[in-house]
C-alpha cells in the first residue's frame, strides 16, 4: 500500500481510538472536576461495561443488533448504580479526603478486578458487533462498524456538553464543582450530585467499553490500558477541564493510531508517557487546565 | 422569628461557639459586632448547617433548623450572603441568580423583583461573576439571597471593601428589605453602617453574646464599640 493510503488508515483507526478515549477520560475529567476525587477504579469501570456487555449479549435472545443495543442501555446503568453505590457507601464516608480516595478506588478496583475474576472467569470473549457492513475505499475496505463507534462517541459527548452547559443538572454539578459549601447554602444536596458525578463518570467508561467491546473482546484485565490513556489524557488537557480532555484524547488517540501503525505501540505509550512528563514541567496545570 | 438558644459549635476539637444566644425579629435588624474570631461567622454558619452544632437550638418559627442537613436550611427561607461573596465566579450573573431562583423553586416574577433591586447586574446578566467589581459582585451575592424570596437573610460583612456609594447603595436595599418584614442577621465591622440600620446591636466576644444594645440606646454605645469592637 502506497504512503497516502497507508497514512489515512492510522488516521482512521487513531480516531476510533481518540473517539473512545475521549467517552472514557471525561468520565474520569468529570469526576475529578466535580468530586475532587482522583479515580483509580475508573478502569475497571470500564472493564466492568465490557464484562456486563457479553453477559447481556450472550445471555439476551434476539438479533445481535437488540441486544447490542440493550447493552448499550444496560451497562452503564448497571456500572453506574454500582459506582454510586461505591461513592455513598465508602467514599463519602471518607468524607471524600483525596488522599485516603486514591487508596479506596485502588481497594475498589481490586474487588471489581477479582469479581469478574470469579463470575466471568479468565477468558476473553468476543462480542459480536450489532452490524457488519465493510465501507471500500478505493485503497482498502474499512469496518463500518469502527466509524460507528466514532459517531456514537461523537454523540455522547455531544450529550454530556449539552448537560453540562444547557441543563439545570449540569449547572448544579458546575456550582458544587465550584464551591460545595456555598452551594449547599442554595439547597443543591451535594451528596447527591457526587454520587450521581460518579456513576455518571462511570456510566461514561461503561459505555465506551460497550462500544469497543466487539472490536477488543471483553476480559478481567482490560481496565488497565484506558485507565493510563485516561490519565495522560486528563493531565496534558488539564484536571477538570472537558474541553482539555477532548483536545488531548484525539491528539493522543491519532498519534496512538499513527505510531502504532507506522512504528510499534510501544512506541506510542513510551511518547505519550514523555508528553506527560513534558506537560508536568512546562505546563503543570495541563492544556486548559486553571492554574492552582 | 429566628431563635438562638445557648448555642455551641465546634471546628473538630476546637470550640468556638459557647452558650451563644440571638433573636431575629421580623422587620428587623440585628447587628452582630466583635472582634476577629470571637465567633460571628461561626454563628452564620452554624445557622446554615454548615458548622455542627452540639449543644442548644436554632428554630425558625418554632420549628427546629439545627438538625437539619446543610442543603435544606436554605429551602426554609433562610439567605445567606457569606463573607468574601462565595459567587460562582466560572458562572454568569444570569446563572448565579437561577441557582438562587432554583432553592425554593421560584421564578421570573421573583428574579425581576430582585433585579429591580440592582438594576446594574441587568445588565451584565451574561457576564462571567468573577469579572464584576468588588461592588458589583456583592450586589450580585446578595441579589441570589434575596432569589429565596426569605424570611430571615444572614449577611456577613457585606460592606467589606466597598465605596461609600456602594455601602450606601446596600443600606437603603437592606432598609428596603427591612420594611417588607425580613428578619435580618447583619455581622459588620464598620460602626457607621450599623448605627444607620440596626435595630439591636449584639455584642460577641469568645463565642457568645457578651451585651445586646436596643436602638434607642445605640447614640451611647461608644463604650461598648470600644469594648468589645476596639474603636
Amino acid at each position: 500500500m502506497d504512503f497516502g493510503p497507508y497514512l489515512l488508515l492510522a488516521l482512521m483507526e487513531g480516531t476510533v481510538m481518540a473517539a473512545v478515549l475521549a467517552l472514557t477520560a471525561v468520565g474520569l475529567s468529570l469526576v475529578f472536576g466535580v468530586m475532587r476525587v482522583v479515580n483509580v477504579a475508573h478502569g475497571e469501570f470500564f472493564m466492568l461495561g465490557a464484562v456486563v456487555a457479553w453477559f447481556v449479549t450472550h445471555y439476551m435472545p434476539g438479533p445481535p443488533a437488540l441486544a447490542f443495543a440493550a447493552a448499550l442501555v444496560i451497562c452503564p446503568l448497571v456500572v453506574g448504580g454500582i459506582a454510586a453505590l461505591s461513592d455513598t457507601l465508602i467514599l463519602k464516608r471518607l468524607n471524600y479526603d483525596p488522599e485516603a480516595t486514591i487508596v479506596a478506588t485502588i481497594g475498589l478496583s481490586y474487588i471489581f478486578q477479582q469479581a469478574a475474576l470469579t463470575f466471568y472467569g479468565p477468558d476473553a470473549r468476543p462480542v459480536e458487533a450489532p452490524f457488519n457492513l465493510r465501507l471500500q475505499l478505493p485503497w482498502f475496505g474499512y469496518s463500518g462498524y469502527k466509524i460507528a463507534v466514532v459517531l456514537a462517541a461523537m454523540l455522547l459527548l455531544l450529550a454530556v456538553w449539552l448537560l453540562m452547559t444547557r441543563t439545570r443538572a449540569g449547572l448544579i454539578m458546575r456550582a458544587t464543582q465550584l464551591d460545595r459549601n456555598t452551594a449547599r447554602a442554595f439547597g443543591i444536596n451535594v451528596d447527591k450530585v457526587y454520587a450521581g458525578v460518579f456513576a455518571l463518570g462511570a456510566g461514561l467508561a461503561a459505555v465506551a467499553a460497550v462500544l469497543i467491546v466487539p472490536i477488543q473482546q471483553a476480559h478481567y484485565l482490560m481496565g488497565h490500558d484506558p485507565l493510563l490513556l485516561s490519565f495522560i489524557v486528563v493531565i496534558i488537557g488539564g484536571l477538570g477541564s472537558l474541553r482539555g480532555t477532548l483536545l488531548a484524547a484525539v491528539i493522543i488517540g491519532l498519534s496512538d493510531g499513527v505510531i502504532s501503525v507506522f512504528f510499534s505501540p510501544t512506541l506510542a505509550k513510551i511518547l505519550a508517557t514523555l508528553l506527560v512528563a513534558m506537560v508536568l514541567v512546562f505546563r503543570p496545570q495541563g492544556l486548559f487546565g486553571a492554574k492552582p | 422569628m429566628l431563635d438562638l438558644s445557648a448555642i455551641n459549635a465546634a471546628y473538630g476539637n476546637v470550640q468556638v461557639l459557647r452558650g451563644l444566644s440571638l433573636t431575629a425579629k421580623p422587620g428587623e435588624v440585628t447587628c452582630v459586632m466583635g472582634r476577629n474570631g470571637a465567633g460571628k461567622t461561626t454563628m452564620l454558619r452554624a445557622i446554615m448547617g454548615q458548622v455542627p452544632v452540639t449543644a442548644g437550638s436554632i428554630t425558625l418559627n418554632g420549628q427546629p433548623l439545627h438538625s437539619l442537613p446543610a442543603h435544606e436550611v436554605p429551602r426554609h427561607g433562610i439567605g445567606y450572603v457569606p463573607q468574601g461573596r462565595r459567587l460562582f465566579g466560572e458562572l454568569t450573573v444570569a446563572q448565579n441568580i437561577q441557582i438562587g431562583l432554583m432553592t425554593r423553586q421560584k421564578g421570573a416574577k421573583t428574579r425581576d423583583a430582585v433585579l429591580s433591586l440592582f438594576p446594574r447586574l441587568r445588565e451584565r446578566l451574561s457576564q462571567r461573576a468573577s469579572t464584576l467589581s468588588g461592588g458589583e459582585q456583592q450586589m450580585l451575592a446578595i441579589a441570589r439571597a434575596l432569589c429565596l424570596e426569605p424570611s430571615v437573610l444572614l449577611l456577613d460583612e457585606p460592606t467589606e471593601g466597598l465605596q461609600p456609594s456602594m455601602i450606601t447603595l446596600i443600606r437603603d436595599t437592606l432598609l428596603t428589605l427591612k420594611s417588607t418584614g425580613v428578619a435580618t442577621i447583619l455581622v459588620e465591622q464598620r460602626v457607621d453602617a450599623v448605627l444607620s440600620m440596626a435595630d439591636h446591636i449584639a455584642f460577641v466576644t469568645h463565642g457568645t453574646v457578651a451585651e445586646t444594645l436596643q436602638n434607642t440606646n445605640l447614640s451611647s454605645a461608644t463604650p461598648q464599640f470600644q469594648k468589645y469592637v476596639g474603636v
